[in-house]
């Protein structure tokens, strides 16, 4: 088998048992609605503090629900016995992050798809623009890589759930900041070329994030 | 195995860092000329940078003693990791703390979102992470292990934050921040030199006490488990 398809497999694997299960997508979703609710009552989002705060709110909204799904993510890996086998198959750890990673970036992308067009419609905010889902896409690959990693640390810690959101928040600042800035101004109405130094940000985030997390995640499964 | 109490390389690091010290502390308070618009204030500065630097390198220390762990499994990388971490994030603390003081009088707050300011503060929140990471872990390989990946991870954001903080800051102009400019004499620029000089030495004998006292810590847990098995 290809790399590719190893990978795919792994995957492939998520999705069905997140189909069977439907706990960390439903999770997720709820919670970011949840999360909207909470945010338009402490910040009375209408007309133009919508607009002020909306990329704020949104990538909060994705952070929070993200560390919801990756800390899932290997809990049930390690409750079913799941790891377990993924370490005995023939392929390399790099393999096993990957499909873990794209499996975590997948049910996050969900959470996107869903949350761009509500918070659109509800507090009146240009979210849907091809700029602000190529930002979306690019912020949320870092952070499901990052994630995906520091999740397979922590379900191995004392406090495992609590641990997670500690240890991923503040690697997640730069990834933060860039995506928050790019969605402003292209809610502003700017362009894409106009926020090109926070969309290069984001991609030496993600290129050095996945590199490294590549590299060290090895050494978190083996035992 | 050596008795405690023989380091005279420690002892003499000591001794030199203290010394060293006090000349700086001497030159920050005689030497160096009283600034003109921030007045003695500005002193602060001395210590202030110098804490900022031995932070931002007992950080890169531990990265570096990450990727020994990793490709060698050796223990002692692990202490090393571990030790420069705690001296890292006392020097962070001052750093954050020192311009905390040195904001209030002259921007008029003790705490505005300044690129350096904001990244010690993001610094110290990875690295206490880093230390709640530890204490949350069972077995001492384990706990190495993790460690050295976090403190990898960690310290590769640092330069991304970095960018990311001073962008966003520049583009959204801080009146707050205008004003922080000085003019820097060569005196100040001696004692700024020197203070480096004194706060890098008693990095390295405070790193060396710690390490003594982690292997001293590992010396006596293994004498213990041999009482208990006898």
């Amino acid at each position: 088998m290809g790399f590719l398809r190893k990978v795919w497999a792994i995957v492939a694997k998520d999705v069905a048992a997140e189909l069977h299960t439907r706990e960390m997508v439903s999770a997720m979703l709820v919670f970011s609605v949840l999360s909207l609710l909470v945010f338009s009552f402490a910040l009375d989002l209408r007309g133009a503090m919508a607009r002020a705060v909306a990329p704020g709110v949104l990538w909060a909204t994705v952070a929070f629900a993200g560390t919801l799904g990756l800390s899932r993510s290997f809990a049930r890996e390690q409750q079913t016995g799941c790891i377990d086998g993924l370490l005995l198959a023939p392929v390399d750890r790099s393999v096993i992050f990957f499909g873990k990673s794209l499996g975590n970036l997948l049910f996050m992308a969900v959470v996107d798809v869903v949350l761009l067009p509500l918070f659109s419609a509800i507090f009146d905010v240009p979210l849907l623009r091809p700029g602000v889902l190529v930002v979306t896409a690019l912020g949320t690959v870092g952070y499901a890589a990052v994630g995906t990693l520091l999740a397979a640390i922590a379900v191995n810690t004392r406090a495992r759930e609590v641990m997670l959101p500690i240890l991923l928040l503040p690697l997640a600042v730069p990834a933060l900041i860039a995506a928050v800035q790019a969605t402003g101004y292209l809610v502003e109405g700017g362009t894409l070329a106009e926020v090109g130094g926070w969309v290069r940000l984001l991609v030496a985030y993600d290129l050095i994030i996945v590199a490294v997390s590549m590299l060290t995640f090895g050494y978190v499964v083996e035992e | 195995m050596r008795e405690p109490g023989q380091d005279r390389l420690g002892i003499a690091l000591t001794g030199l860092s203290a010394v060293v010290l006090f000349v700086a502390l001497g030159m920050a308070f005689l030497y160096a000329p009283r600034e003109a618009t921030m007045g003695d204030v500005q002193r602060i500065f001395y210590f202030h940078v110098a804490s900022a630097w031995v932070g931002f390198f007992a950080f890169f220390v531990t990265f570096l003693a990450g990727v020994g762990y990793l490709a060698r499994g050796e223990r002692q990388w692990d202490i090393l990791a571990l030790s420069s971490v705690e001296i890292g994030l006392t020097f962070i603390a001052m750093t954050v703390v020192t311009g905390s003081l040195w904001a209030r009088p002259v921007w008029g707050t003790y705490w505005t979102w300044e690129p350096r300011l904001t990244i010690s503060a993001v610094q110290l929140l990875i690295y206490i992470a880093y230390g709640m990471l530890r204490a949350a872990i069972d077995g001492p390989r384990r706990k190495a292990r993790f460690a050295a990946v976090y403190g990898i991870v960690a310290f590769v954001t640092v330069p991304l934050s970095w960018f990311a903080i001073r962008w966003w800051r520049t583009i959204h102009p801080d009146i707050l921040t205008g004003g922080g400019g000085m003019a820097i004499t060569s005196r100040m620029v001696h004692t700024l030199l020197v203070s480096l000089a004194a706060f890098t030495l008693l990095y390295a004998s405070l790193l060396r006490q710690r390490v003594r006292l982690e292997r001293a810590t590992d010396a006596l847990a293994r004498l213990r488990a041999r009482i208990e098995t006898t």
